[in-house]
């Protein structure tokens, strides 16, 4: 039973259990030749003795390597989370504070494809409460994965698309100005494999433009003008 | 006299051109920056002021007098540092994504402007973790800058040293708030610290900070180049310049369009959002500044000069100037409840009137939305806003208690027909 005050679509934000199969799994983890470097990189963007800095950007790092080596969008089992604690030579209860204080880190396995479907306004305003019934129908699981492994659905919080809106994010990419069929259109494109044509889905629309009525900046359509002759 | 594309700041706002140094080059971005450096520190900070520059993340605040809180020099060896604020996440607001994807270079440009102009050693820019593809953009616009000398060691060969990195979010919209980002670079959670000390004197690893909205940073090297009179020649008094707008919801073709500041709404939306779903007899109501603003009823918004004085006016605010638009088919009470159960998803935890309280009004909220209430409970509601407003370390308990208020105020009756409509069903059924 959903504990008063829970939205029902909320993911699962509890830490995964604990256990001799999951330290079997997941005690060996260490970054990969390309991620060492990666790292190495990623802390030298922080002053000397600040590499605690570099703790979010090496979770995010670790959640992908997780997910290259499951085929999904990757997430952080404990004992991940205690390699990067190491690296970093900080606390592993600072690192465990900010994997389950920001959302983007998952604390569970997900999915091939993290679908996050935006349910806040400008995007209720239209039409999101349509591609949640897609996704429902579609018996995706909110905060598990789906049976063939493919799918997990997650109502999310404003993306920050919303003059393209409604929108989705699946993974890496986002799926602007949707209608039902044109989200089921994406999720077929992907289950078969497909890399479906990501950003605005509207016809003859390029990015943020009034769709189909340009009302300035006609100039910059063709040719890449330099306005300061007219300055 | 609306504004002509010639004024317009981000000429690639629609991303039609490619973004690259190449391209940025020849729209120009980075046409001899040097020559803006050697102007001093002190004559880039009158210039942004006398420009009427206010800040483009919400709160308003003059950027010129905000970069002027710097310390001149470092008595103590700390160096400085300028924070980017990139983090766009009040719901409605869609613009920032367009600056970095589309035209980084303004902003890159404008960080070492602004970094030099405030003393500081090295910006971060604080991407939010969502704006992932937006975020490689951004890595590699700030890589060509290192690779052409713009940025780095003797940046743009003006003799000064500044860095840029970038720093990617996780998904917390309550990193928007200055202090709270300042802990999450720092690799903490996110949650905002107690002022004062404010980050002027003690923000990012102790040091001077000062922390700015993209888009009032990247607007800076435009503002030098065509210099304070002409950014002060648009807008009202107190409300200069051009402004990325941001339109949503219902009218015909939303879209981001840079605009003359104080343009009424109603030219805003005749003249790039093809109108109002329905026509304009179908307005409801708009919320004009992001989530955390009060709604303004059709009637009151029409003809009101979009900026900080007009919105304000009418019980509003500009906001980030993402403009949510209603008409008459929208559930007034969800799309608010909708903004309440955003707060309450975002609340950091740190306070307990707004870890509570958010909570606690979506609730409430909820029930109102399906008439599952008693009239009195109305009244409550607006109490405990006003308990949560103001009492609490950062704004967001504020920014939660606003969007109610404004329901209250402008659609009380609404609620109240809702309630008496279940109470008269539960009568009948009962009889």
């Amino acid at each position: 039973m959903l504990s008063r005050g829970v939205h029902p679509l909320m993911a699962d934000r509890h830490i995964y259990p604990d256990s001799p199969e999951l330290r079997a799994r997941w005690g060996n983890f260490a970054w990969t030749e390309a991620n060492a470097a990666k790292a190495k990189e990623i802390v030298a963007r922080y002053p000397e003795g600040r590499q605690r800095s570099a703790s979010m950007p090496l979770l995010d790092l670790a959640q992908r390597q997780v997910g290259a080596e499951t085929n999904t969008q990757g997430w952080l089992p404990i004992p991940v989370m205690e390699y990067v604690a190491n690296y970093l030579d900080m606390p592993i209860i600072r690192v465990v504070e900010v994997a389950t204080f920001y959302t983007m880190y998952n604390l569970v396995p997900v999915g091939k494809f993290h679908v996050q479907v935006c349910g806040t306004t400008p995007c209720m305003l239209r039409g999101s409460d349509d591609l949640i019934s897609v996704c429902k129908a579609k018996k995706m699981p909110t905060g598990g994965v789906s049976e063939d492994g493919l799918w997990t659905f997650t109502e999310v919080e404003c993306m920050g698309n919303c003059s393209s809106a409604p929108m989705v994010q699946i993974n890496d990419d986002n799926y602007e100005d949707l209608t039902a069929d044109r989200f089921e259109g994406i999720l077929d494109a992907l289950a078969r494999g497909e890399s479906p044509k990501t950003g605005t889905q509207e016809p003859g629309r390029h990015t943020v433009e009034p769709a189909g009525a340009l009302s300035n900046l006609h100039a910059m359509v063709g040719e890449n003008h330099d306005y300061r002759g007219e300055w | 006299m609306a504004l002509q594309d010639k004024d317009r700041i981000f000429t690639n706002l629609y991303g039609y051109q490619p973004w690259n140094l190449a391209a940025a080059r020849a729209r120009g971005d980075w046409d001899n920056t040097k020559a803006l450096m050697e102007r001093g520190r002190d004559a880039i900070i009158q210039e942004i002021k006398d420009s009427g520059l206010r800040g483009r993340g919400g709160a308003g605040f003059p950027t010129g007098m905000k970069w002027s809180f710097m310390p001149k020099e470092s008595k103590d060896g700390r160096p400085s540092f300028l924070v980017i604020n990139a983090d766009e996440s009040e719901p409605g607001s869609c613009k920032d994504r367009e600056i970095i994807r589309h035209d980084p270079h303004k902003l890159i440009e404008g960080a070492l402007v602004a970094g030099f102009a405030m003393g500081a050693r090295a910006a971060y820019i604080y991407i939010r973790g969502e704006y992932i593809r937006e975020a490689e953009t951004l890595f590699a616009a700030v890589a060509e800058a290192y690779d052409a000398g713009l940025v780095g060691k003797n940046a743009s060969g003006s003799g000064y040293d500044f860095d840029v990195f970038v720093h990617r979010g996780a998904g917390a919209y309550i990193c928007g708030e200055e202090t709270a980002m300042i802990e999450s670079i720092e690799g903490k959670k996110g949650q905002p610290r107690l002022k004062p000390p404010f980050p002027a004197g003690a923000g990012l690893y102790g040091c001077p900070t000062t922390v700015n909205n993209v888009e009032s940073i990247a607007v800076a090297p435009t503002i030098l180049r065509r210099g304070a009179s002409w950014f002060a020649s648009f807008g009202r008094e107190n409300n200069k310049g051009t402004k990325l707008f941001q339109i949503s919801g219902h009218v015909n073709k939303p879209c981001v369009v840079e605009e003359e500041m104080s343009i009424p709404f109603s030219e805003l939306i005749e003249k790039h959002c093809g109108g109002i779903r329905g026509g304009k007899d179908n307005l409801l109501a708009v919320i004009p500044g992001g989530s955390s603003v009060p709604l303004v009823p059709a009637e009151q918004i029409w003809d009101a000069p979009m900026d900080f004085d007009g919105l304000r006016a009418v019980g509003s605010g500009l906001g980030t100037a993402a403009v949510i638009v209603m008409d008459k088919s929208t559930d007034i009470v969800r799309a608010i409840s909708r903004l309440s159960y955003f707060y309450k998803h975002e609340s950091c935890g740190q306070c307990t009137p707004c870890r509570e309280g958010t909570g606690w009004m979506w609730r409430v909220m909820e029930r109102l939305r399906k008439g599952d209430a008693d009239v009195q409970e109305i009244d409550m509601l607006w109490n405990v806003t006003k308990q949560v407003e103001g009492h609490t370390i950062c704004a967001l308990g504020d920014a939660a208690a606003w969007p109610i208020q404004g329901l209250i105020r402008h659609f009380r009756p609404e609620i109240e027909r809702r309630i008496a409509e279940k109470g008269g069903a539960l009568r009948e059924a009962a009889e």
